[in-house]
């Protein structure tokens, strides 16, 4: 059956997946919580307004593809496709651990949902213009969603298929960037020039959008407009958001990449969670 | 492709007389690899793969910017929507190969082997050969077929596409197995790496009755002095030097292995096991890491001791320069094969 997207708020959806993220978080004393924590309101907007897919059914032709090119931000996607009913809400305690179909860095042949292999970064957005091409030879009105992170705009092989994809007008690909402007050593922005972001997006032949990716009402607009822009372009969002949202002591942390959490602070950061629950 | 369609592709090589002394020019064809009077067969690999698109729909074809320089011109022009230009971008070219993959389609990808393999490793490793997606990636100018030096000598391919996972290797000798393996990987449900020979690429294999079988060493020739265990064009130049050693009451046997990975170990160690004979593997690739290194392997850990050469590039920046001029230089010509048998017997 396809998702059903009414219902339950979005802010509900997100408050999900951060709680999902952090007890996956709290599995392995560590782990990318403050991507999942930021992107989580990107994540619930994609799973729970814009895609549509089949939860029993991952492989079914018409969904929309979702390519994850970031994998370290699996437990992210991990944390969505549970509230989505895609994976099992039991396997939460299995994240990173030996024979878990929920791997650290998300893989392809390992998860239902998964669509491609990660983690290898400036791959994911080449891939997307390989299936965008292949979805129309096959007239399926599909969308190709990938989403990357902006330190993923430093390899060179992002700009080939950024380049590939005016190329080819693929208006049925949408690329989706997490800008928390944090890499591995520090500052996205003071590592490779990466501003203006959407301008260059744009100077390259693209539909660029810039929003605040934890402003809901923002992302919801942002995917209707690019789902429904008639250029035969494909179309970008560059979605701002805050590592750790939602959880103010972690947010203060000052180096994010891969947050440390004490032991004792999983448990503070859900009992904060779950005193702003969402109707 | 029936040999009556090859033949009609095919047309006589007749090398330009060089006086003696004269400096050969550097822009030599593939033609020039074989012996004068051989026939040559135009553009195999594309006609083939024209061929099978009749009736296959899920073949597809991508390049980056070299459909003329490897023979994928001739799909791009019967087919042309199902042919992707994807511009001088080796890595979107290959992972959108592997999307087109995923969506169910077969696609073949080309460019030269040196770019395949130095500048696309991670895309084709995590991409394609990760998640076992029929991607075809053929690739011309392999080992020392140009004389451009190391920008365009693909003389270390095989040993960089060896360590990937899931990937099958192919180093066709001639036209005729051109033929026939395009036929055999689209048929493969995994990826491959497929050495090209472009342009009038010479018939050696048909006056064998030659059939290739993807992942099958077999003897073109037997002999009871010298097993020469070879792959890619080599082959044709170790049966040239078979003939010539003939002369000089050297019998040797020709064992071709077009298939690199995974390679026919059971068959290599039945033939170097039949006794008394030198071994030599013969590669146009350097000889670190490719089909002499994989042979040694194979025999020392199935325990068979025999004497071992190897004929093959040195492990160096080779030259710029004519072909038929480095090819002597490097061993590789049917002379230098001979004269180096001649050495170790």
């Amino acid at each position: 059956m396809e998702i059903d997207h009414s219902n339950v708020s979005l802010a509900r959806r997100a408050w999900a997946i951060r709680r999902n993220a952090l007890l996956m978080g709290e599995v392995q004393g560590q782990g990318y919580i403050g991507q999942a924590l930021g992107v989580a309101d990107v994540l619930a907007v994609s799973y729970f307004h814009a895609l549509s897919y089949r939860p029993d059914e991952p492989e079914w032709e018409g969904r929309d593809r979702f390519y994850l090119s970031i994998g370290h931000y699996a437990i992210a996607l991990y944390a969505a496709m549970i509230e989505a009913g895609i994976l099992p809400e039991d396997e939460i305690g299995t994240y990173g651990m030996d024979d878990s179909r929920m791997p650290m860095s998300g893989m392809a042949a390992y998860t239902p949902g998964m669509e491609i292999t990660g983690g290898s970064l400036g791959h994911g957005l080449g891939i997307a213009v390989g299936a965008a091409l292949g979805l129309k030879r096959k007239k399926n009105p599909a969308f190709i969603y990938n989403m990357l992170s902006d330190g993923e705009l430093g390899e060179g092989s992002t700009w080939e298929a950024v380049m590939s994809a005016v190329q080819w007008k693929l208006d049925n690909l949408i690329a989706i960037v997490d800008f928390n402007n944090q890499q591995a050593d520090g500052p996205t922005t003071q590592a490779l020039a990466q501003v203006p972001e959407a301008a260059k997006w744009t100077a390259f032949g693209w539909f660029a959008q810039s929003v605040d990716g934890n402003d809901l009402d923002a992302v919801v607009a942002a995917f209707d407009t690019a789902r429904h822009h008639d250029g035969d372009q494909p179309r970008v969002i560059i979605c701002n958001t805050k590592m750790c949202k939602g959880i103010p002591f972690l947010e203060d942390r000052e180096i994010t990449h891969f947050v440390r959490v004490e032991p004792d602070e999983w448990t503070k950061a859900l009992g904060i969670l779950d005193e702003e629950k969402p109707q | 492709m029936s040999s009556q369609e090859l033949s009609r592709r095919s047309s006589k090589y007749t090398a330009r007389t060089v006086p003696k002394g004269e400096k050969l020019a550097t822009s030599a064809m593939i033609a020039s690899l074989d012996s004068e009077g051989r026939e040559t067969i135009s553009a195999p690999f594309g006609h083939a793969l024209v061929d099978l698109a009749k009736d296959r729909e899920d073949i597809v074809g991508l390049t980056a910017d070299l459909s003329k320089y490897t023979d994928l011109h001739v799909f791009a022009k019967a087919y042309p929507d199902r042919f992707y230009q994807m511009g001088m971008a080796e890595a979107v070219m290959i992972s959108a190969a592997a999307g087109l993959a995923r969506e169910g389609f077969t696609p073949f990808a080309t460019t030269y082997a040196v770019f395949a393999s130095r500048r696309a490793y991670d895309f084709i490793i995590m991409a394609i050969a990760e998640e076992n997606l029929p991607v075809k990636i053929v690739c011309a100018l392999p080992g020392l077929t140009t004389g451009y030096g190391p920008s365009h000598q693909a003389t270390e391919d095989l040993a960089i596409m060896r360590g990937m996972p899931n990937l099958t290797i192919i180093d066709p000798c001639d036209a005729v197995e051109i033929d026939h393996a395009t036929r055999a990987i689209a048929d493969h449900p995994g990826p491959v790496y497929m050495r090209l020979l472009r342009g009038q690429v010479p018939n050696v294999l048909g006056e064998y009755g030659y059939q290739f079988k993807l992942g099958k060493a077999q003897m073109l020739r037997d002999g009871k002095d010298v097993l020469f265990v070879s792959s890619g064009f080599m082959t044709m130049r170790v049966l040239d030097a078979a003939k010539q050693l003939q002369k000089d009451g050297i019998d040797c046997g020709v064992l071709h292995v077009p298939t690199i990975k995974p390679l026919d170990v059971q068959t290599i160690v039945d033939e170097a096991s039949k006794g008394g004979r030198l071994v030599v593997t013969a590669e146009n690739h350097s000889v670190t890491g490719g089909l002499g290194e994989a042979v040694a392997a194979t025999l020392m850990r199935a325990g068979v001791h025999v004497p071992f050469k190897q004929i093959g590039l040195p492990d160096a920046f080779l030259d710029a320069g004519a072909l038929p001029t480095l090819h002597d230089q490097y061993g590789i010509s049917v002379d230098a094969v001979t004269a180096s048998v001649k050495a170790w017997i």
